[in-house]
């Protein structure tokens, strides 16, 4: 369950990215964030894991209040928030499975274990065969299904994509998203923050549109018409 | 922690040393020049102590008594001196037997001055309880009547002291300097190598790992760093001790005097070297870490 109650948020150079946002987010939903670049999807999103810190207002993710929160303590967060990027953010040295793997060791679980999640996550994004190859070796759309393997290895309640298909032709888009829906079936909460509308518009679920820095529709089931494409 | 924790931190602080390459050739040189005169600082003070205590053990005041002196004043003169404060022990030696000590230090031509010829004073040898009080012990031993002189222990001792003291605050001081240069050193050289590893920083921070998680392999390059950086000042530190304690133990066979052997102080002298670097290491590394984990 994500709770944003009353939160703001302004940067050091007065930019208000954040203005009295109030959002409650059911364990389960999938949730679009869609909106113009600069809107303030991404601190949205960062706000989530603790990588910004809201100016004023309450935050909950889970039973983590994000106000109180010690700083010891975001690491915690962050086992139960997988997340996946635009530009993937995998460790080019390491293999497929070292980069899922990698997720795992972190938090100190058993080598058995390691081996059989990554497989079982491998499987579930299609790659279980690109086990020993490197990052670099792969298509854009493999990679970020590296990236989600690695986001959900952990099994987080919350996966939160920040433009997860930014960067992938629509065909690949389209593989991507028919994954985290299958993610999503399995009652992980998706929040995804995109420029996809044809996406939005294909695989219907609530809405959350934001911008210049303020909630202007929270719509279930909703669509999107991205104008920035159009200009 | 986790014994399979603290393995992968290990493996990882290899792994680490290994692909940052020449970053850590320049990280174990700068251990290995503090090191190395740090080593040779530490064995000159070491031996400057050692001798600065042989010199004041050896430190006794020679009371010259006034020729002339009657027996029983020369027992009422050791009667007073015991009465001193400080005094520990009070031995007497005739002038025969002084010129019998000067004749064996410098030879027969000083046989001359046997018998009535003899210039030399009786001489009361008194110990003081404690070598700082050599000094105060002489001072009240001039006052006294058919007092000749009092002098103690070599007349450089003053002087002697003197030169100990600034060699340990000196040699302290550069060695405390050193250390920090170094750990400034190393701090930075690792801080180029963890601006490449950014990126698997913040994924590690992304993914849940705890702070000390992603500390501890980049403390352990470090610890490692100082190990290895360690080893060639042992090498050069050892072969050279060993030498010059041969050349000066030769001209201080005839003195009371000796250097540390080379033995038991060159193994504390090592194990010192290492676990400075180490320390040094480890510390450099965490320190520059720190940047990097702030949430």
């Amino acid at each position: 369950m994500i709770e944003f109650k009353r939160v703001f948020k302004e940067y050091d150079n007065k930019i208000t990215a954040a203005n009295d946002f109030n959002i409650t987010i059911k364990q389960g939903e999938f949730v679009y964030v869609v909106g113009p670049s600069g809107a303030g999807k991404s601190t949205f999103i960062k706000m989530m894991y603790r990588e910004e810190k809201p100016t004023s207002g309450q935050i909950k993710i889970n039973k983590f209040e994000l106000g109180k929160i010690r700083d010891r303590d975001v690491p915690f967060l962050r086992r139960e928030v997988g997340v996946v990027f635009q530009d993937f953010k995998l460790l080019p040295k390491l293999t497929v499975f070292e980069n899922v793997a990698y997720a795992l060791q972190v938090i100190e679980k058993a080598p058995a274990e390691v081996k059989a999640r990554v497989e079982r996550v491998l499987n579930l994004v299609g790659l279980a065969d690109k086990a020993d190859t490197f990052p670099d070796e792969l298509s854009g759309g493999e990679q970020q299904r590296i990236a989600i393997a690695r986001a959900i290895a952990n099994k987080p309640q919350i996966l939160i994509a920040d433009e997860p298909t930014g960067n992938l032709d629509p065909r690949t888009a389209n593989d991507i998203i028919k994954i985290i829906e299958r993610i999503n079936k399995q009652g992980t909460t998706i929040v995804m923050a995109t420029h996809n509308s044809a996406i939005v518009n294909k695989y219907k679920h609530r809405v959350i549109e934001i911008d210049d820095g303020r909630v202007i529709r929270d719509q279930k089931r909703g669509g999107y018409k991205d104008e920035s494409n159009n200009l | 922690m986790k014994a399979i924790t603290f393995k992968r931190h290990l493996v990882e602080s290899f792994r680490s040393l290994k692909r940052n390459g020449w970053m850590s050739v320049a990280a174990f040189s700068a251990v290995t020049v503090t090191l190395l005169l740090v080593g040779a600082l530490l064995s000159v003070i070491m031996n400057v102590n050692k001798i600065a205590s042989d010199i004041e053990n050896d430190v006794q005041v020679r009371v010259l008594i006034d020729h002339g002196t009657s027996p029983q004043q020369r027992e009422a003169l050791k009667k007073k001196l015991s009465r001193l404060d400080n005094v520990q022990s009070i031995k007497f030696s005739s002038k025969k037997q002084e010129l019998k000590n000067v004749v064996g230090s410098y030879g027969n031509d000083f046989k001359l001055f046997a018998g009535d010829d003899n210039p030399l004073n009786d001489v009361y040898i008194v110990k003081a309880k404690k070598p700082a009080q050599t000094i105060a012990v002489a001072k009240e031993a001039r006052t006294m009547k058919n007092v000749y002189a009092a002098k103690y222990g070599g007349t450089s001792a003053k002087k002697l002291f003197k030169v100990v003291a600034g060699v340990q605050k000196w040699g302290t001081a550069i060695s405390l300097l050193l250390l920090f240069v170094a750990v400034f050193l190393i701090s930075n050289t690792i801080k180029i190598t963890i601006l490449s590893r950014r990126n698997e920083i913040a994924i590690m921070r992304l993914v849940g790992a705890t702070n000390s998680f992603i500390r501890w392999p980049f403390i352990l390059e470090g610890a490692w760093t100082g190990l290895f950086g360690a080893l060639l000042p042992i090498i050069v530190v050892d072969i050279g001790y060993v030498w010059i304690h041969g050349l000066l133990s030769a001209s201080l066979a005839s003195t009371n005097y000796r250097l540390l052997s080379p033995g038991v102080f060159l193994i504390q002298i090592d194990i010192l070297m290492i676990l400075i670097g180490i320390i040094i290491g480890a510390i450099g590394s965490g320190v520059s870490m720190r940047k990097f984990l702030k949430i």
